[in-house]
């Protein structure tokens, strides 16, 4: 019983979580600073936006997904396909970039609407038809073609070599303009508009939403949507990263994204968590792998044990924290 | 048995369309004392993934899930292979590699049971670190090994029936005795359908619960064995990979619901295969093979659609207007959605 009243003198309990995440992202900066020479400056940070803007944004529309208690499985075939059908489109029939992009968006979206809409209206779990949503696009990406296709339209080229100054020395990329940007129109849509509210509501508890009548099925559909939009955004934000298009891009994005949000401190049943917290499970993320490329010995395998063990820590950190509140 | 009809109907479907294209499909042949043809490789290379999903039913049944079973078996094959190449005995590899499985499952099922996460996020923390630990072993190259006493587990042959069919045979078997024929099925259901009710009944959910992600860990080192065994090697990076999410497929064709409380195995066996014809069968009628993915993810939405109730209901009314509205069953669909 104790423990609630620490709870409530403190930071109130719902920033915990995104609290503890930000203090885990300046402990592992301190660390590596010590550590390593040339690690603590601003331009390693930025490096960590630039190297991982398109797993951002695509971890945003993550976000809306599990806020409102489902999973959105394609979001890494997705980016592929966008990728694919961009440099296919550019490279065979020479379609020019401002057809090409918004033309990727609309059937990233296209297919977020389609499997919202399945979601909804046949209740069948988000898990399987999603899955089904990642084998369809993955498949889509090989009939489009087997090899990678590479990216030479000017525009393009443009977007991946443009370095924006900032003060001393310090640069960042254009995806990171867009990524900021997209970061911020989903956190305004999710705290101050009508459908952000609903999507909480609908992920605290579905019958509830449903009988205080707002309209389930509708935020259900637009979350799924936005996760289409933002995976063919990240698609887009991917190929001036690469400059190709290839079926084998973004094999597995989907678990970074889920652990991203995860690190955040959203919970999977859906109904809380931040955007904020979203950003630093991003920026976590991209720093361990910048950890170990600066010790140099560490083989790439022990990424994937360090987000294991992370993920297992923050899960117990939540599960403690969901313990008090409910008490 | 009614749950069982539209897997069987999707899986006599794709086999006739085999037929249709290949006439000599169903033929098996005796060589070298070794049964030959289609449908007998269709088993043999289905095994893994039928044993995978017996394991990832039991955990769906407790209305888990398991997303680790894929790491799972490359780290059984890892350390298995590892341990033959350092002159282990097959025996003591095998059990090495079997008795680490165990241990990840029952970690997995102490994360869901002991602490209470929840299962998709619990398993996902094996399934990203599980990759790790599996190059970790192999030194993130692929180990090959030359025993034949190994190969025998996924690539050998006992009494003309390929050994990897037997085992499967076998531990399908034990599974159904156990589950239908003792009280564990039942348990497993009840844990499924309430687990705070059936702890309240009496039964001991968090010891079952444990049990069930020990099997699924267990069924899927032994799939990973028979995996590194067919080709005598390790691979920490590819063996196993998404192997998890067609076995979740096989168990949600085969009519378990991903909600928990009900399973069935013979729909899952069924599940199994009807993914695997499906490979088989874009390689037999032509279509490339790039196409594969589109082709499952069209079956699979249409074996999910026709076994939603919603689907069902909406589909039958467009049919004929005669139906009367069942606002009553309409109610009862949205809630538990």
């Amino acid at each position: 019983m104790t423990t609630t009243a620490i709870g409530r003198t403190s930071v109130p309990a719902k920033y915990l979580p995104v609290l503890v995440t930000g203090c885990l992202f300046a402990a592992m900066f301190v660390a590596g600073g010590i550590r390593y020479e040339g690690f603590a400056s601003g331009q390693v940070v930025l490096n960590v936006f630039i190297d991982n803007a398109f797993l951002l944004v695509v971890a945003v529309g993550m976000t809306f997904v599990i806020l409102t208690g489902g999973i959105d499985l394609s979001v890494g075939s997705v980016v592929a396909l966008s990728t694919m059908i961009a440099a296919s489109l550019m490279a065979g029939p020479g379609w020019p970039p401002y057809v090409v992009i918004p033309l990727v968006l609309a059937i990233g979206s296209g297919l977020g609407l389609v499997m919202g809409a399945i979601v909804h209206a046949f209740d069948i779990q988000p898990f399987i038809v999603t899955l089904a949503g990642m084998f369809l696009a993955r498949g889509l990406c090989y009939t489009i073609g087997t090899d990678s296709i590479p990216i030479e339209d000017a525009t393009f080229t443009a977007f991946a070599q443009t370095r924006i100054d900032l003060f001393a020395d310090l640069w960042i990329s254009p995806s990171v303009v867009i990524a900021v940007v997209v970061v911020l129109v989903a956190a305004y849509v999710l705290h101050y508009t009508r459908l952000g509210r609903s999507v909480y509501a609908t992920g605290g508890s579905e019958q509830s939403a449903m009988l205080m009548g707002l309209p389930v099925g509708r935020t259900k559909i637009a979350v799924y949507t936005i996760s289409g939009f933002c995976s063919a955004l990240g698609g887009v934000l991917l190929s001036f990263y690469m400059l190709s298009g290839y079926g084998l891009h973004a094999v597995g994005m989907e678990l970074d994204a889920i652990a991203a949000v995860v690190i955040g401190g959203t919970l999977l049943t859906g109904g809380s968590g931040f955007l904020l917290g979203t950003v630093l499970g991003v920026l976590v993320l991209g720093l361990i792998q910048t950890i170990i490329s600066f010790e140099g010995t560490l083989s790439s395998w022990w990424t994937k044990i360090f987000i294991g063990l992370l993920l297992f820590v923050f899960i117990l950190l939540q599960r403690v924290f969901s313990a008090r509140t409910r008490r | 048995m009614r749950r069982l009809l539209w897997p069987a109907v999707v899986l006599v479907l794709l086999l006739a369309l085999n037929v249709f294209f290949t006439p000599s499909f169903f033929s098996i042949q005796v060589r070298d004392g070794h049964l030959y043809g289609s449908l007998i490789d269709i088993l043999r290379f289905g095994a893994p993934l039928i044993l995978v999903a017996l394991g990832m039913t039991l955990v769906i049944a407790t209305g888990g899930i398991d997303l680790s079973v894929g790491s799972v078996v490359a780290i059984s094959g890892a350390l298995a292979c590892l341990q033959i190449s350092q002159d282990a005995g097959v025996f003591t590899a095998v059990a090495l590699a079997l008795g680490l499985c165990l241990v990840l499952g029952a970690w997995n099922g102490f994360l869901v049971a002991g602490i209470g996460i929840q299962p998709i996020i619990a398993t996902l923390i094996l399934m990203v670190a599980g990759r790790g630990l599996a190059q970790l072993i192999t030194g993130g190259q692929i180990i090959t090994v030359n025993s034949e006493a190994y190969k025998v587990i996924g690539g050998g042959y006992w009494l003309t029936v390929p050994f990897g069919v037997l085992i499967v045979l076998a531990v399908l078997g034990i599974t159904a005795f156990l589950t239908r024929r003792l009280a564990l099925g039942m348990l497993i259901e009840s844990v499924g359908g309430n687990a705070e009710a059936s702890r309240l009944a009496g039964i001991r959910s968090r010891g079952i619960i444990l049990m069930v992600y020990a099997f699924a860990a267990l069924c899927a080192g032994v799939a990973g064995l028979m995996i590194s065994s067919n080709v005598s090697s390790a691979d920490g990076n590819n063996a196993g990979l998404w192997i998890e999410l067609d076995a979740i497929l096989a168990v949600v064709i085969g009519g378990t619901s991903l909600a928990g409380g009900r399973f069935s195995l013979g729909g899952t066996v069924l599940g199994a295969l009807i993914i695997q014809t499906l490979t088989t069968t874009v390689y037999s009628i032509g279509v490339p093979p790039e196409t594969t993915l589109l082709f499952k993810a069209l079956v699979v939405t249409a074996v999910c659609l026709i076994q939603s109730p919603s689907f069902r209901e909406k589909a039958f009314r467009r049919r004929g207007r005669t139906a009367p509205p069942s606002p009553a069953h309409e109610e009862k669909v949205r809630v538990t959605a």
